[in-house]
């Protein structure tokens, strides 16, 4: 069997206009909703606060497990059902923490069981303060930032050879990074700016595999991250799972093309670096679609089967294998040929 | 098999040394090695977090400090004219005339040298002196107030029971701690959360209980009140005491704390036994106090005030208060293991009920399986022979995780079954690598046992590029992330290894073996 004839020679780089505007789009879709929803949605493991799963024997009216709530005083509270709506199952969500303490299973237990006329059975609580939501919230941050730099030194020293230089780079944006946090600068816009002035850096030093890889991996992450916003889903800590691992998934695709762009360009001499890129697509198109598709056949299964705890994070990956398959053609490549000096 | 090589070998040993180590996990029986761990979201269980209110505890040295001083005042005969702990933890002290000063400063710096003066101001009723802790003595007292909680907690939940529990410092002041398969959730955090400050002060009698109530306690006194629970409503009140501040005996003297049963009342209560010197005290106490009342007050809550009738000696008493016995059992436990330095907080608390966790598990394994064989489908479909090879590694791949698990002593969470079903997709992305490359050199028209070692050799080092992308990411969420998102970064890592292996390795093996001998003309693929 064979998706992608050998042979197929479809024009892909000079179709980049038409790329880069999509990707534009989708990248100003995402701001804008980031904007409106005044950032991330942040579930309790960042903003703090409680989240208790609760199951009953008998449907109960979501009316009655909040006014059971009212009753010890967790007013302001969302409660939703949790997985299949057979299940009576329901997520009580709150922003207060600290209130897990004296009492509080029995508390919630009976005022429940007496609003609804049915036992609930508490078979998950969270709880965390808002120190350790910030905590973590800085500890994620800084994670998507040592992987996006490693991943950048691997691939300009892989690719380019200049492991030097990219190590002297990395080197100086961590110290910087790890200097100013220490002065409680905003960590997001910290990262924002180490991330601009990595790109600057390598558009000089022309390290243009390490540029069409980074563009490409913050393109993939900030359209997840936008997606996220636009459907309102929670970001929780295997959120941030998923989105370091498409990271490092995501460039699977791109190094296969860009190895193959290597070893072309020492073979075929003759053809110019837009040919070559082309030619490289097309000849590793049939592998960038079936290592995707595997790996979303697996993702699927744990999307519709894997439960409601882990449903989001199979979305993440699923969003960002797709988001990161098409960026690999259409955002990696063509950063590369711009990059490159002797085609400006 | 052609011949008996080095590397048919090692790949035979790698695989057996996995199934021996994963084995355990499902006949538990077979040869002594522990199964895989569950992570608490798989098995329920309660993961907290405390800090250690360890300023607290310089606040309770400097209040000490401050009572040593006037007492070694009063000994000596030195007048003062107020001594007092600043919100800042110094101490300001006010005196007046020579002899009293000098009398002061020689007493400070002989037997107070832990003090230093900070400055002294002369103010119209005499001299001020501002008296602190230097800052490192300070920073000792908060360090030795968070491992000295850390080890009493660890005590009592020893003594409370509860299998493989995970106790640890986490930066500072905080105290992670995984309580696996515990269900009584509230009696672990009441445990735990305990100080346990237990007091013996006296009951001012004299003192308008009325008039503290609204707020104004006379001096030297505090307000404290003792739960009532009614039996048979279960309606709880609260009776107000006045208490005098002094504490004459506290929980420090205990050499002992026993849950025993009233034989008249047959209600449960806990017996304590005082060291040497507490006896003595105690004896003393009781002597100079009869027919007054005696408040044992454990963390600011009266428990019972009993009026004493005699001098008691020989150094026993006993905590009485409508316990249950899990309650007596309970206290008993933390009297025992001593009181916590400072106060703690729980400032994160994550419970898993085992049903929800039985749940995970069985969700988590069902869609393995409905990936692993719809993956195993396709392969076979797509590249027919070579699939089956591709297949073959995909299995080897997830016993090399679940032996690695094992082996590593690592634990498993729900993320981590996803960070394996992940693996089950990702493995199968370097074979397939391998079997685009083969094809391409088949059609450029090489023979069958040529293709398949261009293939390998060329699509190796594109292969290990692509891993070590997101093993560099595994290998970063291990070392950020905490419980399940570390079990991902685990599965993953490990995931990427074995695929690696699997791949460049056996797949090759395989391969080979398969070929060797024949003039096949034709590959399955």
């Amino acid at each position: 069997m064979q998706f992608i004839k050998p042979g197929t020679s479809i024009d892909f780089i000079g179709k980049r206009k038409l790329g880069f505007s999509f990707s534009l789009a989708l990248v100003i879709i995402s701001f804008i909703s980031l904007i409106i929803h005044q950032g991330p949605n942040y579930g309790i493991d960042f903003a703090g606060g409680t989240l208790v799963q609760v199951k009953f024997d008998k449907t109960p009216a979501i009316q009655d497990i909040r006014s059971g709530l009212e009753q010890i005083g967790i007013a302001n509270s969302s409660v939703q059902n949790f997985g299949n709506p057979g299940e009576n199952e329901f997520l009580i969500r709150t922003g207060t923490p600290d209130m897990t303490g004296q009492g509080f299973s029995q508390a919630i237990t009976q005022a429940l069981e007496s609003a609804t006329g049915s036992a609930p059975d508490i078979r998950r609580v969270e709880m965390v303060g808002p120190q350790v939501g910030k905590d973590l919230r800085k500890q994620a941050l800084l994670a998507m930032f040592y992987s996006l730099l490693f991943i950048t030194i691997y691939i300009s020293g892989r690719f380019e050879m200049k492991w030097v230089l990219s190590g002297v780079t990395a080197g100086a944006l961590m110290s910087a990074v790890y200097f100013l946090s220490i002065f409680n600068m905003s960590m997001p816009i910290l990262i924002a700016a180490a991330l601009l002035v990595t790109l600057v850096l390598f558009w000089y030093l022309e390290l243009k595999y390490a540029m069409g890889a980074i563009v490409a991996l913050i393109h993939d992450v900030f359209i997840t991250v936008g997606l996220f916003s636009i459907l309102d889903y929670e970001f929780s800590l295997p959120i941030i799972a998923a989105l370091l691992t498409i990271i490092g998934y995501s460039l699977n695709d791109t190094i296969i093309v860009f190895d193959r762009i290597r070893e072309n360009n020492i073979q075929a001499r003759k053809l110019t670096m837009m040919e070559i890129i082309n030619k490289s697509i097309n000849e590793t198109l049939s592998r960038t679609i079936l290592t995707s598709l595997t790996t979303l056949i697996v993702l699927f299964s744990l999307l519709f089967l894997g439960g409601e705890i882990i449903h989001n994070f199979a979305f993440a990956m699923i969003a960002g294998v797709l988001i990161g398959t098409y960026s690999s053609v259409f955002v990696a490549s063509p950063i590369v040929l711009l990059t490159d000096k002797k085609n400006r | 098999m052609k011949s008996f090589t080095w590397k048919g070998a090692l790949t035979a040993v790698i695989i057996l040394t996995a199934l021996v180590y994963v084995l355990p996990t499902f006949y538990p029986d077979c040869w002594p090695h522990k199964k895989i761990n569950l992570g608490l979201d798989l098995q329920g269980g309660m993961h907290l977090v405390l800090e250690v209110q360890n300023q607290k505890a310089v606040e309770t040295t400097v209040e000490r400090t401050v009572h040593e001083l006037k007492q070694e005042l009063r000994k000596k005969g030195i007048k003062h004219l107020g001594i007092s702990r600043n919100s800042n933890n110094s101490i300001t002290a006010t005196l007046s005339g020579d002899k009293n000063i000098d009398g002061f400063t020689a007493l400070v710096s002989d037997d107070f040298n832990a003090l230093e003066i900070a400055s002294t101001v002369t103010v119209a009723k005499g001299k001020n002196f501002v008296l602190q802790l230097p800052v490192q003595e300070a920073e000792n007292i908060k360090r030795m107030a968070t491992e000295q909680a850390l080890e009493t907690i660890r005590n009592r939940i020893d003594e409370f029971g509860v299998s493989e529990p995970d106790i640890r410092l986490q930066g500072e002041k905080r105290i992670q701690i995984q309580l696996p398969g515990i269900t009584d959730t509230q009696r672990a955090k009441d445990l735990i959360g305990k100080t346990a400050q237990l007091n013996f002060q006296l009951v001012d009698e004299t003192g308008n209980v009325a008039s503290a109530t609204q707020g104004t306690p006379p001096p030297g006194s505090v307000l404290l009140y003792q739960m009532k629970e009614n039996t048979r409503t279960g309606q709880v009140t609260k009776v107000p005491f006045l208490i005098k501040k002094q504490v004459l005996l506290d929980g420090g003297s205990l050499t002992d704390a026993r849950v025993m049963i009233d034989s008249q009342f047959n209600e449960p209560y806990v017996g304590i036994e005082f060291d040497r010197k507490g006896a003595r005290i105690f004896e003393r106490i009781t002597g100079e106090n009869i027919k007054k009342r005696l408040a044992i007050v454990l963390d600011k809550t009266v428990y019972s005030a009993p009026v004493i009738q005699d001098r008691i000696a020989g150094g026993k008493a006993r905590i009485t208060g409508n316990f249950t016995t899990e309650e007596a059992r309970d206290l008993a436990i933390v009297l025992r293991a001593g009181a916590l330095p400072a106060p703690v907080k729980i400032i994160e608390e994550r419970t898993v009920g085992p049903t929800l966790g039985a749940d995970s598990i069985r969700m988590g394994l069902m869609s393995m399986m409905v990936g692993g064989i719809l993956v195993i489908l396709f392969m076979v479909m797509y590249y027919k022979g070579a699939g089956l090879i591709a297949d073959i590694a995909l299995v080897v791949n997830i016993l090399l995780i679940g032996g690695g698990l094992a082996a590593f002593q690592a634990t498993l969470t729900l993320p981590g079954i996803a960070g394996i079903i992940l693996t089950i997709g990702m493995a199968v992305d370097a074979n397939v690598i391998i079997f685009e490359r083969i094809r391409e050199e088949l059609a450029s028209g090489k023979t069958p046992v040529a293709s398949v070692h261009a293939g390998f050799s060329r699509a190796a080092l594109t292969i290990l590029d692509a891993n070590v992308t997101t093993l560099i990411v595994a290998v970063v969420l291990f070392q950020f992330g905490t419980g399940p998102v570390k079990g991902f970064a685990v599965t993953l890592g490990l995931g990427i290894l074995a695929s690696l292996f699997t791949a460049l390795v056996l797949s090759k093996s395989i391969f080979e073996m398969t070929l060797s001998g024949k003039k096949t003309s034709t590959l399955s693929i």
